[in-house]
């Protein structure tokens, strides 16, 4: 039980756990920013007047949606090396599956975001002589986003937290280090409880803060 | 980019041969059947066919199927019981549901599913804990039911909570105004309600858990995209494993939309924005 658990063992795996963690977070942030840039143009297709942007963003929305990130991963992972012609490696291939699978769902928030700005002032910014695009850049997306801010940032406390089903792929973030530590010393118990401490606080923290951003933030 | 695949969807299709009589008798016929029955055989008996691979798929929707299931029943249970504990007014009660939620919310699933699997069983009573790991059949099935369940009814009992707080308080003083008790306008006014209100998030709850079984892979519950992937590494046809799969999830998520959506209709509550009109 909790009397032979041992701090040493931790303390020791600590410059793996941190390794590890810089994984996490480097993923985290490629699929965030890849994630919105993506998930915005997807946005704009599927509120777009031609039918072929809207039906391919709704359709590509709806297939990730209904699939399993860890499907996603696998199918990258073992299909991306047929499709280039050569290996890329595990990280890229990660990388390529949590962009494309983020954007879906960045495509949804952002979407309703676009959608909670009311038409008049689409129609303002016609009015005064703005191009479609000019109205869409400088004064739908600008107030959208502030509107988002708060869902995009949980979205991105739920992806923190999925980066860890890379461990499917073996991919050394910080579960996977973890993991590796606990079988090498045969210490289950101080690893898995050390990884479960660390997401909870780092989510705790930021959950926290994103509560009290979305109270500053209301319109 | 040129890619260098050989589709064989025949992979997924073929049996055993020992399954199959037709594949052994045609064999054994000359003649005129012999294209045919040269054809059906290298269909069952190719190289590639040495695992009953659509069994496999079967049986890994089966279990997905089974387990999201499972866990939903301990979702939908647990996760009232502790949406409602939030919305009374004694603080303990209020605060231990509110510990919960943040610590079932904030820990990776996969991290969970880790310390059902092997950390818990070592903090049990010797007996308990050796009963787990010894006598306990299907240990890995359980333990993702369990770890599914009590993950996902931290975010039903936020839908429920929120379904609750949405109900205006007029409705709870007219209940107690009228002698019923605090339990009484729970169960008749507050969670009816509630319960119809929140379907839709319900609904994509319900999803979240079918796709998440997929994470009881790592402690080696032979579910949908398990059984995929073990069909890609033994036969190298893995664009025609995963898109089954794929095909697959995406179907029941059809169908448990488009249920969800008749569902939502019968029992949409009159008035509302969502019945249109008035």
């Amino acid at each position: 039980m909790f009397a032979d658990f041992d701090f040493q063992v931790i303390v020791e795996a600590a410059p793996i756990l941190w390794r590890g963690m810089l994984i996490t977070l480097l993923l985290t942030a490629v699929a965030i920013v890849g994630g919105i840039l993506f998930g915005t143009v997807l946005a704009l297709m599927r509120l777009s007047r031609f039918m072929v942007l809207s039906v391919f963003s709704g359709r590509y929305v709806d297939a990730f949606r209904s699939t399993p990130l860890i499907l996603v991963i696998f199918w990258f992972y073992f299909a991306v090396p047929y499709v280039v012609g050569r290996p890329i490696g595990d990280l890229y291939s990660v990388l390529i599956a949590f962009t494309l699978f983020e954007a879906a769902y960045y495509c949804e928030i952002i979407r309703a975001g676009i959608q909670s700005i009311r038409q008049p002032q689409v129609h303002a910014g016609l009015a005064l002589g703005l191009s479609q695009w000019q109205t869409t850049r400088s004064i739908v997306l600008p107030q959208a986003f502030r509107n988002m801010v708060p869902v995009i940032l949980t979205q991105a406390i739920v992806l923190f937290q999925d980066t860890s089903l890379v461990y499917v792929v073996g991919l050394k973030d910080f579960l996977t280090a973890a993991d590796l530590v606990a079988t090498r010393d045969n210490r289950v118990l101080e690893l898995y409880l050390t990884a479960a401490v660390v997401y909870f606080v780092l989510c705790f923290i930021s959950s926290m803060w994103v509560k009290r951003l979305r109270r500053q933030y209301a319109l | 980019m040129e890619m260098k695949y050989n589709w064989d969807w025949s992979v997924l299709l073929c049996r055993l041969p020992e399954d199959d009589p037709t594949g052994t008798s045609e064999t054994t016929f000359g003649g005129t059947t012999a294209t045919a029955g040269g054809a059906a055989q290298t269909f069952d008996t190719g190289a590639d066919c040495a695992q009953p691979y659509l069994d496999w798929i079967v049986s890994g929707l089966g279990w997905t199927v089974v387990v999201a299931c499972c866990a939903w029943v301990i979702t939908i249970s647990l996760g009232s019981v502790i949406g409602v504990s939030r919305t009374v007014n004694q603080p303990m009660v209020r605060a231990i549901a509110t510990t919960y939620v943040e610590i079932f919310r904030n820990i990776p699933l996969l991290v969970q599913m880790f310390i059902w699997f092997f950390v818990v069983p070592e903090l049990l009573p010797e007996d308990a804990g050796r009963w787990v790991k010894r006598e306990l059949p299907l240990p890995e099935y359980w333990t993702a039911i369990v770890c599914l369940g009590m993950y996902h009814a931290s975010r039903t009992a936020e839908q429920v909570r929120a379904g609750i707080e949405s109900i205006p308080l007029g409705q709870t003083h007219a209940g107690l105004a009228t002698g019923l008790t605090r339990v009484q306008v729970y169960r008749y006014i507050l969670l009816p309600v509630s319960y119809r209100i929140i379907i839709p998030p319900l609904t994509s709850d319900f999803m979240g858990i079918f796709k998440n079984s997929s994470v009881a892979l790592t402690i080696g519950v032979m579910e949908l995209t398990a059984q995929s992937r073990q069909i890609a590494e033994y036969t190298f046809n893995i664009f025609e494993a995963f898109t089954v799969a794929t095909v697959l999830y995406m179907m029941v998520t059809l169908i448990v939309v488009t249920v969800m959506r008749v569902v939502e209709a019968k029992v949409r509550i009159p008035g509302t924005i969502a019945m249109g009109g008035g």
